[in-house]
């Protein structure tokens, strides 16, 4: 278990599945024994609205909100949300957005891009491969449990570890 | 079980959290009006079968229903956002007189940033105003503990319970232990007309039991452990609570710090010892100088957030300008807007009014983004129900103005329908719309009497709004289609000229509601 605090910026638009990502992050942390806050607005912004929902994971966590300029991974779903998000990255911060048209490539149904992008997010993260697998199966129900696996693995894959 | 339960630890969001809470120490009864942030508690205690739980027609019938319980001896709760707090003043203010039979909790959700709010206002004043203890969670953890020692006080000192929470608690998720429920003995129901009929006589002895309430109150807020003391670096101290004590422990994680979780009353002893015990105080808060302006009344010397950072949500990279006495410095938001969905069957009506060129009287939910460009076709949104009020009144200054008002379902129904009994009652003319999705859309699609279900889905007596609208005594009522836009161009173009009050029921279903 690492000792920093690790926080995790998902970005996009109402709709594109950017809460339930988090979400999955969020037990994969709980399923590794960390401490865990993941902060979000709903409300108006699922009409069309930007999204952003910040996961912030470690020993003890204080604030919800990362701080502007310390956001350790970025995650974004959409390149205008993209543009404005980045300037809160840490300077040796990982945007993940070169993943993102790749992505979008891989997958045949828009639904699947939040689960691809964990994937690729699950390969920079100090969380073992048992507690994703987990938190995929806390997230999804039923019939949408294997083809989410299946999109995971595709995702994680992609990226040499 | 309502809960994803992994071994002991669940991730829930502060709403549900609290509700976790509430349902762990007995809570029998709870109402509500759907309103963001503040919806998805009782959607989680819905989830308990042993809990009575209902969407109330507003907040004022739910505060009542709420304490009814309470008063017959069931621990219940009322939760509410900022806004909706000011439609259940009137039974809040005299309840702090009655007190309860069994735990009263009133929950309410400050939306300091205006995520989904027509203003800002802080709730913390009312817990001076309505002499009400308040507790202020600073995390989803703290408001699952503080909502189960609410109840306790609650009954220990004989009054309701505010717990203040805000859109970043209720909506920020943690990992979280929970309890299994345990549901004290419920007292018998006494008939005490001195304590619970508040005719000036009786008010009056109450008004004496509550002000002596009021120092007992503050002998436990001085002894309260939600008023916590931590000494670190005695240069600088802190005093603080909510959300700004997580912002501030991450910049200045050496500081000294009281945290006040049980705001009011104060605890002046604590906060005097504090004071002494460091070099420098500062006071920060989000949005009023509500702690602030107490300090200082205890000739504390302190320094606190430029008056620039009232405004808005407060962030954690803030927090050294507010320390270093600076403004605020604003900045154009560069986020995408949210905007009505591109089916939303409300586009159609909007599309008419706006061709006719009408003065909208606007109101609360989705229908107030008809406000924005490019559509910009609603003139005005100040609170629940002045949709149908505004029309009056701005018919009495511009008599000759293409003016109508516009409604939703829900919204109509919470506060729009005495509204319109007013118009007919004093002959004011023009057309109201109810624009009638047919569910409470703007907070995520809540049932409401008009959809004839309940919270939990199940069927009950529907209320039937055209049969409702000519018995108050409109001259005219008609439901249309707004999707048939010829028709419906027709209609509002015929009854637009009319003497008399017309109301035009736009119906149709929300496309994001699968029912």
């Amino acid at each position: 278990m690492d000792n920093k605090t690790c926080n995790i910026l998902f970005c996009g638009i109402g709709g594109q599945g950017v809460l339930k990502a988090s979400e999955i992050c969020g037990w994969a942390a709980i399923f590794d024994g960390y401490h865990v806050k993941k902060s979000e607005v709903h409300g108006m912004s699922q009409r069309g609205g930007s999204v952003e929902s910040h996961l912030r994971f470690g020993n003890k966590v204080f604030s919800p909100l990362i701080t502007a300029g310390c956001v350790d991974y970025l995650v974004s779903f959409h390149q205008d949300e993209n543009t404005r998000m980045k300037k809160l990255l840490k300077s040796d911060g990982v945007d993940l957005v070169e993943y993102l048209g790749k992505a979008q490539a891989q997958i045949q149904d828009p639904k699947h891009l939040n689960t691809f992008l964990i994937g690729v997010l699950s390969t920079f993260l100090s969380i073992k491969e048992a507690s994703w697998i987990k938190a995929i199966e806390k997230v999804f129900p039923g019939k949408l449990l294997s083809q989410n696996k299946e999109v995971f693995f595709k995702g994680r894959r992609m990226i040499k570890i | 079980m309502a809960t994803n339960r992994v071994k002991d630890k669940i991730f829930l969001s502060g709403n549900e959290a609290l509700a976790h809470g509430a349902w762990e120490v007995g809570l029998k009864v709870a109402c509500a009006y759907p309103g963001t942030p503040s919806t998805e508690i009782l959607e989680t205690l819905a989830k308990f079968p042993e809990v009575d739980v209902q969407w109330s027609v507003n907040e004022k019938v739910a505060f009542e229903v709420a304490l009814g319980a309470a008063i017959g001896g069931v621990r219940s709760l009322f939760a509410c956002k900022h806004v909706g707090l000011n439609v259940a003043m009137d039974p809040l203010m005299t309840a702090a007189y009655t007190g309860i039979g069994a735990g009263f909790v009133v929950v309410v959700c400050d939306d300091p940033g205006m995520f989904s709010s027509q203003n800002e206002q802080d709730t913390r004043w009312v817990s001076i105003y309505a002499k009400l203890p308040m507790f202020e969670p600073s995390s989803p953890a703290e408001a699952r503990q503080m909502v189960k020692q609410a109840f306790k006080i609650s009954e220990q000192f004989d009054t309701p319970v505010l717990l203040r929470m805000t859109t970043r608690i209720s909506h920020t998720k943690e990992d979280i232990t929970i309890d299994t429920r345990s549901v004290p003995v419920q007292p018998p129901f006494q008939l005490n007309i001195q304590k619970y009929v508040m005719v000036p006589g009786n008010a009056y002895q109450r008004h004496i039991l509550l002000e002596k309430k009021l120092q007992k109150l503050k002998t436990y807020s001085e002894n309260s452990k939600f008023n916590c003391i931590e000494i670190a670096d005695k240069k600088i101290g802190f005093i603080t609570s909510s959300i700004t004590y997580n912002y501030l422990k991450e910049q200045f994680p050496q500081a000294s710090y009281l945290k006040l979780g049980f705001v009011y009353p104060f605890c002046d002893d604590k906060i005097r010892k504090f004071a002494k015990s460091v070099k420098k105080i500062y006071v920060v808060e989000e949005l009023d100088p509500f702690l602030e302006e107490h300090v200082k009344t205890l000739g504390i010397k302190c320094f606190a957030k430029d008056p620039s950072f009232r405004i808005g949500e407060l962030r954690p990279e803030f927090m050294s300008d507010i320390v270093n006495g600076k403004a605020k410095v604003e900045k154009k938001p560069d986020i995408r807007k949210p905007r009505m969905c591109s089916n939303c069957p409300h586009l159609f009506t909007f599309a008419t009014l706006k061709k006719l060129d009408a003065i909208v009287a606007g109101d609360i939910g989705c229908y107030t983004l008809a406000s924005l460009p490019p559509i910009s076709a609603l003139h005005s949104c100040v609170c629940m129900g002045a949709g149908v009020t505004f029309n009056e009144g701005l018919r009495k200054a511009f008599p000759s103005g293409k003016i109508v008002g516009v409604v939703g379902d829900s919204t109509f129904i919470h506060s729009g329908i005495t509204g319109l009994i007013n118009a007919v009652y004093n002959k004011a003319k023009g057309i109201i719309f109810i624009l009638d999705n047919s569910t409470t859309a703007m907070t995520g699609g809540q049932h409401h009497p008009a959809t004839g279900f309940t919270i939990r889905n199940k069927p009950t007596k529907k209320l039937v709004l055209e049969d409702l609208c000519r018995s108050c005594g409109a001259d005219y009522v008609a439901v249309v289609d707004p999707k048939d836009r010829k028709k419906f161009e027709e209609i509002v173009k015929q009854r637009i000229n009319a003497d008399a009050l017309s109301v035009i029921i736009a119906r149709h279903p929300c496309p994001l509601i699968n029912r």
